[in-house]
């Protein structure tokens, strides 16, 4: 008798659990999730294929402050209309301790356009002064929470690790570089290696996603 | 399916914009001006309504019984073009039933008489389209929804008494099923 209670209120429990779990499962589908990085959290070394066929990690560059992680491609309207603005920033804080890496993490099956050899045609006819690697089998970018190129994050190193400063947009007018008034990053970089606070952690923008 | 799904999902929504506090910095007024001089001549005879977020933004609150898919796209942007049909598609059924489809377009000034026009009339588009043209992306995406980190495709469905947000493409089924939550 007692045990059929027990068993009884077990079942119930059973559907309760399964029809809840149904019930989160259905509203996960359309509600945004929770992965990759937040500004101060931790960001994860990795080894990628640079276009000079090197493979290039965080770890490498022994004297840097920082490093500006900036997930782009070939093939992105707005990662072109931002090409030259990266290349400043590389030529701007390099010599300041924060270097330019920056990754491809689109899949070049879907997107013939970003191929390696692809990749290596940009870095050279653009004169990339940075390292421009391929996200090979597309670890990276889901890690950090890329979702769109361009995507930048400021990482600053710490005796912790690579901590992460800054996530967001370049600046505040993909248009136009002469039409700009904030320039997000380069408010980032100079806070953070003035050792004050960032005025703006994390900023939004219109980008090509991400191809799986 | 449902794995596929929620794999895409992932990959498309994961970012998240913790810092909700993004600075809610009003645009400039002389930059607004500059804006639009400055794409005056591409837009002059452009066959689409051309709006600053400002202007744009009531199409995102009207109070009447129509419920409204706002569909954020590009023509560069592959899955946007890939899940067009379905809004089509369902435009098509269910016009009649006080659903409105509104193609907000976010192609570059250049690429509106090159690309966006020979595309809607080629693919012979019978929603509305408009272009959005407002470099101040950080103030207009929040105002879009909190939930968007700003990959498109995007789409927003409302009426006046409930709205959702989606960042990511639908199929189909999946565009008329979350429509069925609006409609009755």
């Amino acid at each position: 008798m007692k045990t059929n209670k027990i068993l009884g209120i077990v079942a119930l429990l059973l559907l309760v659990g399964a029809s809840l779990a149904m019930g989160v499962i259905s509203s996960e589908e359309i509600s945004p999730l929770d992965t990759g990085y937040e500004v101060g959290d931790m960001a994860a070394d990795f080894s990628l294929k640079n276009v000079d066929g090197k493979m290039v990690s965080l770890s490498d560059y022994k004297n840097a402050k920082g490093y500006l992680v900036i997930f782009t491609c070939n093939t992105c309207p707005y990662a072109q209309a931002y090409e030259d603005r990266i290349i400043a920033l590389d030529a701007k804080y390099k010599s300041k301790g924060v270097p330019v890496v920056a990754i491809m993490p689109n899949n070049p099956s879907k997107k013939p356009g970003d191929s390696f050899d692809k990749m290596k045609e940009r870095a050279s006819s653009k004169g990339f002064s940075f390292p421009y690697l391929i996200d090979e089998g597309q670890k990276v970018y889901p890690l950090y929470g890329a979702t769109r190129t361009p995507h930048v994050f400021l990482l600053e190193k710490t005796s912790k690790g690579n901590e992460v400063k800054y996530i967001g947009a370049i600046d505040d007018n993909y248009q136009d570089a002469a039409s700009v008034d904030e320039k997000f990053v380069e408010n980032a970089v100079d806070a953070m290696l003035a050792g004050k606070e960032i005025p703006l952690k994390t900023t939004k923008a219109i980008g090509c996603s991400i191809k799986a | 399916m449902n794995r596929l799904f929620i794999v895409l999902a992932v990959l498309t929504l994961s970012f998240s914009c913790k810092d909700k506090k993004v600075e809610d910095k009003v645009v400039a007024e002389s930059t607004m001006e500059k804006n639009q001089t400055t794409s005056k001549n591409v837009e002059s005879d452009v066959k689409f309504p051309i709006y600053d977020f400002d202007a744009f933004e009531p199409l995102l609150h009207k109070d009447d019984d129509n419920t409204y898919v706002i569909n954020f796209w590009a023509t560069w942007c592959q899955p946007c073009i890939a899940e067009m049909p379905h809004f089509e598609q369902v435009y098509a059924e269910q016009k009649d039933n006080n659903v409105k489809v509104i193609l907000v377009n976010l192609d570059m000034p250049n690429m509106w008489k090159s690309r966006l026009e020979p595309y809607v009339e080629k693919k012979n588009i019978q929603s509305e389209v408009v272009i959005l043209d407002d470099p101040k992306q950080n103030v207009w995406i929040p105002k879009v929804s909190e939930e968007w980190g700003g990959a498109i495709p995007a789409t927003l469905i409302y009426n006046k008494d409930k709205r959702s947000f989606y960042e990511r493409g639908f199929t189909y089924e999946e565009l008329n099923q979350e429509l069925s939550k609006f409609t009755k």
